[in-house]
């Protein structure tokens, strides 16, 4: 790298475009959102800037800190069923063989790069009552009854009952895991695979079982994978706002739900943008422990 | 027992890794399998196989105002890759090739279309649009996509610029080029594959964005995702199974491209 | 300066950020037509100075002259001399051919020129069969070589050298130090070569600037450097050396009295043949290979001492013997087996005679 006064013409070239871009069309917008966050709401919705905490202070009346609980209570709930399913997983990708970690690789990516809405939308077509699942659980349960009345015994199945599947918490808990399992899986994978495989072989070697060298020494060597792959999916469910808007009910509003509901049915922006700039804190201050935990781990080495 | 000739190591061998890691495909290619699969589906239930059929495809294809929004979706992709490409691709180079002061904060700053969640963004840019009386529609649309996708765009090419071995360029000034032929000559055909994996994936993330562009729109502005979501809210219909199938390969179809340019450029 | 002189670094100076010494105060002069080395450990500043003769780094102070002009101010691709990196540098994306007519194009040489050019250089390297492939089908060896026929066709007044062999193996970095040698007197251009490797440097260059810690120690043709290093880190950077720490205790008419004092108990004061001025605290030195073992006193004029085997270690053509004086001083002794049976009769704790001639002697002043 050099100096940007070595060469300062091209530093302004290259670098000034784009910054007057992300300025103008990022920044600026934050800032403007920020300072609304300030401000008073009109009657009618209008805007009356101001410097109040009001937006603030109605963000944790217990109504909306329930939301906000609830939002951080999913994503936590997320982040655990998305490391049970993504550690192993990564863990089989790691140490595949070399010609199919590719494959495996670009499977767990593939779904990712598909149109979320998408994806979101085919779990509705699994999960609704007259979705795949129920019909799958029907044609079963049709089946057992034929059986039972087969060998003679009684009507003891009872008439079908489609389970409600869709637009509840579980319906998001399942969905946030679907669309953020590869952000879990592709850290800690890629520490794994920078993990000497010597270490796992000195401690098989030294007599400890498969189980007691996954928790004393692969685990603890891929914490930082870890670590960083599960604050990922927690920032990622915890801001989300398209999982609950289509697979959630009534009891599953988010708080990027809620602050879209202040920007459309409900026309409060300042204090939409109140709470828009809590979740901004609260990733920041996650991504900052992230980082933190990221820069301490590399020290010692 | 039975004994495998594995080694201790080879995990993946296992019984009980190999259908943990089958469950764990089953439930991530599940949904869009069937999806997929239903879309060919001779039934309007939508539920019981009923014999293969296109006749979706065609209703698909014909309705106008799917059309339309496939083709807003397409204008807002192109223009957006295009100048977030460019922007990008600068912002990256200049990243990859300079200290200057405050770099820390600054690259907090450009990252964070990244980190920070969609809908922050999203209304974000509704409240700075309302504040300079800009009306909602394809601009809006393709100036927010810009924003978010430069710095993706950057991050690529910094990746790919990390492998650059800077006495390329200081070879060529040696044999007598100056700095745009250098740059034209030596730099650009290095990055030039970064570039296309960057505008690939500008391209897809345009196309895919659903949160952003929902804020960022307004009246006659409706792309493929808003329309999509306006139709799927309430109701699935094999309509739907196809418009989305079509995207699907689309998006996919972007994205294998991308891995062998990518892969090629990594052979060489 | 006179005309033999293409190079001149005068009192160049780089400082990295403000604490940082690459390069300290250097001078030297290189001549045309000469085989020149930098021969240091890593971090030595060599490659720096390189970079600067270059003109990728500009000197904090002091200046550069090359071939009479100065060279404050003048870019990379303005000065008369081309580079042979150590990566080699050879551009991925282009066919031998277009790397090796690449600085001709880039400067708007004619077609026909630039093609004839290139075939010559080419030719020069024994490359013409590959002028079509691309780097990625060459070995380490044929990329050095494009690197090297790419900067020739440019005709320039030096070529610069980074640590060209480098990322060899062994025995072609053996072959290919000799093909430098025998291009160099082939085409009459100066090279200047960055090297760490001192067999390297022995073995090519006319003559040789010893660096450490951006400061230039000795410049000396090869044998000069060998037999008559003219401070410690360089008798101990190049080859092996015994070393005790001394004194001088009488000087005569082109011969100095010192007492070396971990083995001053054993041989007195010596005498040994020295031009130069010295006194107070030296160094005194004996290469390995010039100490001679015997079971008996010899009867010659020579320095001699009594020490204990402490280990052989056997090295094929020759053995290393590593002996330690009842006052605690050690010696090593190079012995080469040139027969079968040499020196099979030395073995752990031994006393031997251990000897040498005062003339092979070195007293270092600094």
């Amino acid at each position: 790298m050099d100096s940007w006064r070595k060469n300062k013409l091209a530093f302004a070239v290259l670098a000034l475009p784009p910054t007057a871009w992300l300025v103008l069309f990022f920044t600026v917008p934050l800032l403007i959102m920020w300072l609304y966050s300030f401000a008073e709401r009109g009657p009618q919705g209008q805007i009356y800037l101001a410097v109040n905490f009001a937006n603030y202070v109605r963000a944790i009346e217990w109504i909306h800190l329930g939301i906000i609980w609830k939002s951080i209570w999913i994503a936590a709930i997320t982040t655990a069923i998305t490391f049970a399913i993504g550690f192993p997983l990564a863990m089989g990708i790691a140490f595949a063989p070399a010609r199919w970690k590719n494959i495996l690789l670009l499977l767990v990516i593939l779904p990712f790069w598909t149109n979320l809405l998408i994806r979101t939308y085919a779990w509705i077509a699994v999960l609704r009552t007259r979705g795949f699942l129920n019909f799958g659980l029907e044609w079963m349960h049709e089946k057992l009854s034929a059986f039972s009345a087969l060998i003679g015994l009684p009507d003891v199945m009872g008439e079908f009952q489609a389970l409600e599947l869709l637009y509840n918490q579980k319906a998001v808990v399942i969905g946030l895991v679907y669309v953020y399992l590869p952000f879990l899986v592709l850290p800690i994978y890629a520490t794994l695979e920078k993990l000497d495989k010597s270490y796992l072989e000195a401690s098989l070697d030294l007599g400890a079982g498969h189980w007691r060298t996954l928790f004393s020494v692969t685990i603890p060597l891929a914490l930082p994978g870890i670590i960083s792959g599960c604050l990922l999916a927690f920032i990622l469910s915890m801001g989300t706002f398209l999982t609950p808007a289509l697979l959630g009910g009534t009891d599953s509003e988010m708080i990027g739900n809620l602050i879209a509901r202040q920007f459309s049915s409900s026309r409060d922006w300042p204090f939409g943008s109140a709470l828009s700039f809590l979740l901004l804190y609260m990733t920041f201050i996650i991504l900052w422990v992230r980082a933190s935990l990221a820069g301490r781990r590399e020290e010692p080495i | 027992m039975v004994r495998d000739r594995s080694n201790p190591l080879d995990y993946t061998r296992k019984t009980w890794m190999r259908m943990s890691m089958g469950l764990t495909f089953l439930f991530l290619y599940f949904p869009i399998v069937s999806l997929i699969a239903f879309s060919f589906n001779n039934s309007k239930r939508n539920i019981t196989w009923q014999g293969f059929t296109l006749r979706y495809y065609e209703k698909a294809f014909d309705n106008a105002q799917l059309h339309e929004a496939f083709l807003n979706s397409l204008i807002v992709a192109g223009i957006s890759t295009t100048v977030s490409t460019i922007l990008g691709t600068m912002l990256g180079l200049s990243l990859h090739r300079f200290r200057f002061p405050a770099q820390g904060p600054y690259e907090g700053m450009v990252h964070l279309p990244i980190v920070i969640p969609e809908i922050c963004m999203a209304v974000a840019m509704v409240a700075f649009f309302a504040t300079i009386n800009m009306p909602l529609g394809l601009t809006t649309i393709t100036v927010s996509h810009i924003a978010f996708s430069i710095p993706f765009v950057a991050v690529v090419i910094r990746a790919r610029m990390a492998g650059f071995d800077r006495s390329l360029e200081e070879a060529s000034y040696d044999l007598g080029a100056n700095q745009w032929q250098t740059f034209w000559n030596v730099t650009f055909p290095y990055m030039k594959p970064g570039m296309i994996a960057g505008a690939l994936l500008a391209f897809t993330l345009s196309l895919d964005d659903f949160v952003i562009t929902f804020f960022t729109s307004g009246p006659g502005s409706t792309t493929f995702p808003i329309k999509i979501y306006s139709m799927v809210r309430f109701s699935v219909t094999p309509e739907v199974n196809a418009a989305s199938t079509v995207l699907i390969v689309l998006t996919l179809a972007l994205t294998v491209i991308a891995l062998v340019i990518q892969s090629r450029s990594q052979a060489k | 300066m006179d005309d033999s002189t293409i190079i001149s670094v005068r009192d160049v100076t780089k400082r990295f950020g403000s604490s940082v010494l690459a390069v300290n105060r250097v001078s030297l002069d290189i001549k045309r037509g000469e085989f020149f080395a930098l021969l240091g450990p890593s971090g030595c500043g060599k490659t720096t100075l390189l970079r600067i003769l270059a003109g990728f780094e500009t000197p904090s102070e002091g200046q550069v002259l090359i071939d009479g002009d100065e060279m404050e101010g003048v870019e990379p691709n303005k000065r008369p001399v081309n580079m042979v990196f150590q990566s080699y540098a050879v551009f991925p994306h282009m066919t031998v051919k277009q790397n090796v007519a690449y600085g001709l194009r880039v400067t708007r040489t004619p077609k026909a020129e630039i093609e004839q050019r290139v075939q010559q250089s080419l030719a020069r390297v024994q490359l013409e069969e590959m002028a079509e492939r691309k780097p990625d089908q060459l070995s380490g060896g044929q990329r050095q070589r494009v690197a090297l026929a790419r900067a020739l066709v440019k005709s320039p007044k030096v070529l610069l050298l980074d640590e060209p062999l480098s990322a060899l193996d062994a025995k072609l970095r053996e072959q290919m130090q000799i093909e430098l040698v025998h291009l160099q007197q082939s085409v009459g251009i100066t090279f200047v070569i960055v090297t760490h490797d001192q067999n390297e440097a022995l073995s090519m260059a006319d003559r040789i600037a010893v660096m450490n810690r951006g400061d230039v120690l000795q410049v000396a043709t090869p044998t000069e450097l060998y037999e008559y290093p003219n401070c410690r880190f360089v008798a101990d950077f190049i080859g092996k050396m015994n070393l005790f720490d001394g004194q001088v205790v009488g000087v005569r008419e082109k011969q100095v009295v010192v007492r070396a004092g971990a083995i001053a108990s054993q041989i007195g004061d010596i005498t040994i043949p020295f031009a130069d001025q010295a006194e107070g605290e030296v160094g005194i030195a004996i290469r390995p290979e010039k100490v001679r073992l015997n079971k008996l006193e010899p009867k010659e004029e020579t320095i001699r001492l009594q020490a204990k085997v402490k280990e052989v270690v056997y090295y094929g053509n020759e053995s290393h013997v590593f002996l330690q004086t009842e006052s605690g001083a050690a010696i090593t002794a190079d012995m080469k087996n040139s027969s079968r049976h040499a020196h099979a009769g030395i073995v752990k704790d031994d006393v031997l005679w251990v000897s040498w001639l005062a003339e092979d002697t070195l007293v270092l002043t600094s």
